[in-house]
């Protein structure tokens, strides 16, 4: 311990070190890419994950549209080929049946799967939109951002039917002058005048996210495009430790059933589950993550058994200075130290360039892709992992070098220095 | 200084013992320049490794400057030599990457003496072989003369009871020998207690006493008239 830190141990051992370069090089140079190897893996890994994370950011990870087409099998009398529409009374039998559900949010849009977009007029200026007839619970789904000053469709929204928007940054833009106040304002939807009370803000990235999209009130919207009790699909999201494939199963089960399809039948009642879909991506990076660390801590393994093993060649090169110091009066527990504490520098001397330089390299592929359409966002290490694979790093070098040290003390000064 | 009774040494070589010394009585006084000589396989270099406590005896006495050398575990016999002795070898046995003063240094760096002194001492020592200018020459740098007046300069630093040199002139031509003995006689001059392990009779003619070995037992022990080694010096 005196040894540790005695300021003379330090020079004796910077020295040893220094004034055997190649051999220092050689020594640290495994060490350097086991960490260079671990914290890009890691970091990159970790990366992708916040990639991810961004991507999805606008929706619940646990949620799933749920949407009806034509059948496939006859049943109940009804034949083959029938075309199911899903109507706003399943909502209640859903909650009803399924209680995993969170939320349910009921809609319906003109502009998308292939529906002609709604015409929207305001004096002069006209464009055409996509339009969304929706209840406030798909924010809980799908959580919109409103710049401030504005809000979402809520509840009294839909029961007075009352006429009013939110609409994207670009509808703004197109249909607003630049210094006009939007919130308030009144937009032409199909030639039925509505107000502004929010806009949404744009996240850009998320697949499910536009930027003129206009959201209206449900019943509104019923009433404009004449609906009736008609939905397009559901969007649902299950409480978070809801099994959501079982979840689309029952979902799909109910439905089936209110609509008199075939429990059998594939089609008619589908659905895009995007928590199972979430679940394999996170799957995915987390197996990436875990992957990496294996490799990285492997990699660290292999790089300092290269210590070890240099050093005891280095140790057998050396066995006449050692001879030469046990002489001269070096105690067998310094000459062990010594080269204990060598092995320890080396191996964090490198562990730590090559975590430096590791992030730096993290950080370069960052900016380097800032603008290539790649789920990669701020890649860093948890300091965790940093600490961990330091804490790897000291244990096995102090672990390796006891090999080489004591190969050193088992060699006796007469020995070392016998040489006729 | 040193006092040595019915000293046995033998080596197990397979099945065979071979019996080195064979019972050495031999004492050395303070300020003595002692020769060792003998043939090679007389056991002078084992007689100078249990001096110097790099080897263990097998039987009988040593005492060392009033201290009974027994019991002797690795890192005792380490803090013995680092306090009692200082070595000399023939292949001068330099740290090649230490200048000279480092090399120097070291037997004081392991007596925990301070850097700033050490360093004074080592400067002081290289100074007295006549190296001071050489200072921060790594020893590839120095002809083997000056390598083994560095190491001498290394012995002598620690301020050793007795200096033991184990054939310190066997890799040098004549010449350098002469300058490297009559370094060794001044050191002795000044009373420092200097045993020499050798088989050249004129470096042995440069003590003051010789020892002579045969066959694990002294036959000869006599003082001598010495020949000062300065005279072939110029």
């Amino acid at each position: 311990m005196r040894q540790l830190f005695d300021r003379d141990t330090w020079r004796e051992i910077f020295q040893s070190i220094s004034k055997n370069k190649l051999r220092t090089f050689l020594t640290m140079l495994g060490v350097f890419i086991g960490i260079y190897i671990y914290i890009g893996l890691a970091g990159a890994s970790q990366g992708l994950n916040n990639g991810f994370e961004k991507e999805f950011e606008t929706i619940a990870r646990n949620s799933m549209f749920v949407f009806s087409s034509t059948t496939s099998k006859p049943y109940a009398g009804y034949k083959t080929g029938r075309r199911i529409q899903l109507k706003l009374g399943d909502v209640e039998v859903l909650r009803q049946q399924v209680p995993e559900i969170m939320a349910i949010a009921p809609r319906n849009v003109k502009g998308v799967f292939g529906s002609q977009p709604g015409v929207v007029k305001r004096g002069i200026k006209s464009g055409n939109y996509s339009v969304f007839g929706d209840y406030p619970e798909f924010t809980q789904i799908a959580p919109k951002k409103i710049y401030d000053g504005g809000r979402f469709i809520n509840d009294a929204d839909i029961e007075q039917e009352r006429r009013v928007c939110v609409i994207g940054e670009r509808t703004q833009k197109e249909l607003f002058d630049e210094d006009e106040e939007v919130i308030g304002g009144y937009i032409a939807i199909e030639d039925v005048s509505f107000q502004v009370v929010g806009v949404h803000k744009f996240a850009g990235g998320g697949p499910f996210d536009n930027d003129s999209d206009i959201f209206i009130p449900f019943s509104t919207y019923r009433e404009i495009y004449n609906t009736a009790d008609n939905v397009s699909w559901f969007t649902i999201a299950a409480y978070d430790d809801a099994d959501v494939v079982q979840v689309e199963k029952d979902i799909k089960a109910t439905l089936r059933r209110i609509h008199n399809v075939d429990p059998t039948d594939e089609k008619g009642i589908g659905a895009f589950n995007l928590g199972e879909l979430f679940k394999k991506i996170f799957g995915f990076s987390n197996g990436l993550t875990f992957l990496s660390l294996i490799v990285g801590a492997a990699s660290i393994v292999a790089g300092v058994i290269g210590i070890g093993n240099i050093l005891l060649i280095s140790v057998k090169e050396r066995t006449k200075e050692l001879g030469v110091r046990r002489a001269l009066g070096a105690t067998p527990g310094e000459v062990r130290n010594q080269i204990i504490i060598e092995a320890l520098v080396l191996t964090l001397l490198a562990g730590i360039i090559g975590i430096v330089c590791g992030a730096a390299t993290l950080k370069l592929i960052d900016v380097l892709t800032v603008n290539v359409e790649l789920p990669y966002t701020n890649p860093t290490v948890p300091i965790s992992y940093v600490l961990g694979a330091l804490f790897l790093m000291v244990a096995l070098g102090i672990l390796i070098g006891l090999i080489p040290a004591q190969r050193a003390v088992s060699i006796r000064p007469i020995d070392a220095l016998r040489e006729e | 200084m040193i006092k040595i009774e019915n000293l046995h040494k033998s080596y197990k070589m397979g099945n065979n013992s071979l019996h080195v010394l064979k019972g050495i009585n031999f004492s050395v006084e303070e300020g003595e320049l002692v020769a060792i000589m003998g043939s090679s396989g007389s056991g002078k270099s084992t007689l100078l490794n249990i001096l110097g406590m790099l080897d263990l005896l097998d039987e009988g006495s040593y005492t060392l400057d009033n201290v009974p050398i027994d019991n002797l575990t690795e890192t005792k016999a380490a803090n013995y030599r680092n306090k009692f002795l200082g070595f000399v070898f023939q292949s001068f046995n330099l740290i090649n990457y230490k200048n000279a003063m480092e090399n120097v240094a070291l037997p004081l760096y392991y007596q925990r003496v301070g850097r700033k002194e050490r360093q004074e001492k080592a400067l002081k020592y290289l100074d007295q072989v006549g190296l001071k200018e050489w200072a921060t020459h790594l020893p590839s740098e120095l002809s083997g003369g000056q390598k083994q007046r560095v190491a001498i300069a290394r012995a002598m630093a620690a301020e050793p009871k007795v200096l033991l040199a184990d054939e310190p002139t066997g890799a040098l031509d004549s010449k350098t020998s002469y300058e490297v003995m009559d370094l060794i006689q001044k050191i002795n001059d000044d009373g420092n207690t200097i045993l020499i392990v050798t088989h050249e009779p004129d470096i042995a003619e440069m003590c003051k006493r010789v020892v002579h070995l045969k066959d694990g037992v002294i036959i000869e022990d006599k003082k001598v008239e010495q020949v000062r080694a300065a005279q072939y010096v110029q």
